[in-house]
């Protein structure tokens, strides 16, 4: 598998604060990746500095094996990075025309990419007058103007109506079902997990996991408990080595595993002891309990 | 350099306001300097031929014409200003450097379009001066009516100069407005360099002069100095006082030369260092 980008002990000192810290990571081709992390993690300031508009404090990040320089390296990438960005006097298609002779491409993509997007009856209005939707979406267009070998997103979807945001979701789909590798920067964790096969996550400039979404948390899963008896359950299950956190809310008994553990077993090893559940639930973690229970782990405050 | 330069000129041209001062400071005063060369009567009153009083003649003709036509620089400063103010306003200048511009190329395409609009101006200034010369003048000697083009040069080299500086401003400042207030704020900074040095060496004129000749602005006026008084002495040459030194010296063009290069290279300094 080739490498696209690796990024190898990055950080980023603005005066006393750490944005990034020694983060190190490698794109591969044909993988649709996804950053994660809180605002304010690093996760833009990262992108800016592969791309070449934020200088790194030190670190190393090389593009495809590092043999051509970085804005070299650029014209193969697409990148999209918060709002779009075009010169509101000019068109569409002479916005797209300018990002041609800058990308050394034909000018004969741009009414191609305006159709993918849908843009291609606005093609003459000035850019001032679209609408935020339409705006990202010339983004994309103006981002896949090279064919790209990657596509940068970040946080594509921010500030669109539900509308947009579908519009936008279901772009990224097509174009990552075509076999174009996506590197995706978000907060939002469905738009993650509906997309994403390898994920990075970040927390105040540190990396917490990067790897597959699905082995995001070497987990074994939890129990969801009900019974009459709810303080006894929770003092057994705290004495119980195979736990290693339990909480209760309103009745509801969340024990996470520290090993694993059937459902029936667990069940049986109740019924012996004593208490009798009324309700046995056994459950993974979604991507959003993962990424909680990731980003809360490192936590000082931790119980 | 071709690519360079056709992208910075989409952008100015495709901008109205952009065009219309771009016209404004380079066909205007070509017009102005036309319309002067011809007779203007005054309601019947009186009639005025500038050209009767010789000041179309070669050579002083090359130095009334680029010292009256660099005026118009200012329209095209603002120009530069803005070029450079509106890629922060747009944050187009992150977006350029995303698609694959590099710093250094993104600094080059504004300079080739000043070294652009530079050229195009002295070009034409110097086909306007050479017909209007040759209608008023009796001379044809070739090597008489050559004579005085070091202002032509002198008049390219302002400009370069002048729009280097407004480069460097609008990159430092990030605001048109506040690039041109600091334009001058530049010009009075100067006069009071001036009078530091006068206080502090003993009231010479002399050498306070000699500091000053080395500021941007000064250096830049210095090129072409005014033709008034060169054309009042040509009628009354009796008056010595009058006599001054406006010929283009080769130390002048050096020394704007170095402030341009020294302008394009602490802008591109400026880029690389700034996070965006």
């Amino acid at each position: 598998m080739s490498e696209i980008l690796s990024i190898d002990n990055l950080t980023k000192k603005y005066g006393y604060l750490t944005a990034v810290s020694n983060l190190s990571f490698t794109i591969n081709k044909g993988n649709v990746y996804g950053i994660l992390g809180p605002n304010g993690s690093g996760k833009s300031t990262t992108l800016g500095i592969v791309l070449n508009v934020v200088n790194r404090t030190s670190g190393e990040f090389k593009w495809f094996d590092g043999t051509v320089s970085t804005h070299e390296a650029l014209k193969k990438v697409g990148a999209i990075i918060e709002r779009p960005n075009f010169y509101p006097y000019m068109s569409a298609y002479d916005n797209l025309k300018l990002v041609c002779k800058i990308k050394g491409v034909s000018y004969e993509k741009i009414d191609e990419k305006l159709e993918i997007v849908g843009l291609i009856e606005r093609k003459n209005s000035p850019f001032r007058t679209f609408s935020l939707g339409m705006k990202q979406r010339l983004a994309i267009a103006s981002a896949l103007l090279n064919d790209p070998e990657i596509l940068i997103l970040d946080e594509p979807t921010n500030g669109l109506d539900p509308q947009g945001i579908h519009q936008i979701r279901t772009l990224i789909k097509q174009i990552a079902s075509e076999g174009t590798t996506i590197l995706l920067a978000s907060h939002l964790l469905d738009e993650v997990e509906k997309v994403c096969s390898h994920v990075v996550v970040l927390r105040k400039g540190e990396k917490l996991y990067s790897g597959r979404v699905d082995e995001m948390v070497s987990s074994f899963g939890f129990f969801e408990l009900r019974t009459e008896k709810t303080s006894e359950l929770v003092k057994l299950l705290q004495a119980d080595a195979a736990f290693n956190k339990v909480t209760e809310l309103d009745g509801l008994v969340t024990a996470f595993l520290e090993q694993p553990m059937d459902a029936s077993d667990f069940n049986k090893m109740m019924y012996e002891k004593g208490i009798v559940l009324s309700h046995l639930v056994k459950r993974k973690p979604s991507l959003e309990e993962q990424f909680l229970q990731l980003t809360d782990s490192t936590n000082p405050t931790k119980n | 350099m071709k690519r360079l330069l056709n992208i910075e000129l989409q952008k100015l041209l495709l901008n109205k306001t952009s065009k219309v001062l771009i016209i404004i400071s380079f066909i205007l005063p070509f017009f102005v300097i036309l319309l002067s060369s011809f007779k203007i009567n005054f309601f019947g009153l009186f009639t005025i031929e500038l050209g009767e009083y010789g000041i179309f003649n070669f050579p002083l003709i090359w130095h009334i014409t680029t010292f009256f036509a660099a005026f118009f620089k200012i329209f095209f400063a603002v120009v530069v200003v803005s070029m450079v103010s509106n890629e922060y306003s747009y944050k187009t200048l992150k977006q350029n450097l995303i698609d694959g511009l590099s710093k250094k190329e993104f600094i080059l395409s504004k300079f080739y379009t000043i070294v652009f609009f530079s050229l195009i101006s002295t070009v034409l200034i110097f086909f306007i001066t050479i017909s209007i010369g040759l209608y008023y003048s009796s001379i044809d000697e070739f090597s008489i009516i050559i004579k005085g083009t070091e202002f032509i040069l002198a008049y390219f080299v302002k400009l370069l100069g002048f729009f280097s500086f407004c480069l460097f401003l609008g990159m430092l400042l990030r605001k048109s407005a506040f690039a041109l207030a600091f334009l001058f704020i530049e010009y009075i900074l100067e006069w009071f360099i001036y009078w530091g040095v006068y206080e502090a060496f003993d009231n010479s004129t002399e050498k306070a002069e000699m500091v000053k000749n080395f500021l941007p602005l000064e250096s830049m006026y210095n090129l072409i100095n005014q033709p008034i008084q060169r054309a009042i002495m040509m009628y009354s040459p009796e008056k010595v006082d009058f006599a001054y030194d406006y010929a283009v010296h080769w130390y002048e063009i050096l020394i704007v030369l170095a402030w341009t290069g020294i302008f394009i290279f602490l802008s591109y300094r400026l880029l690389k260092n700034r996070d965006l």
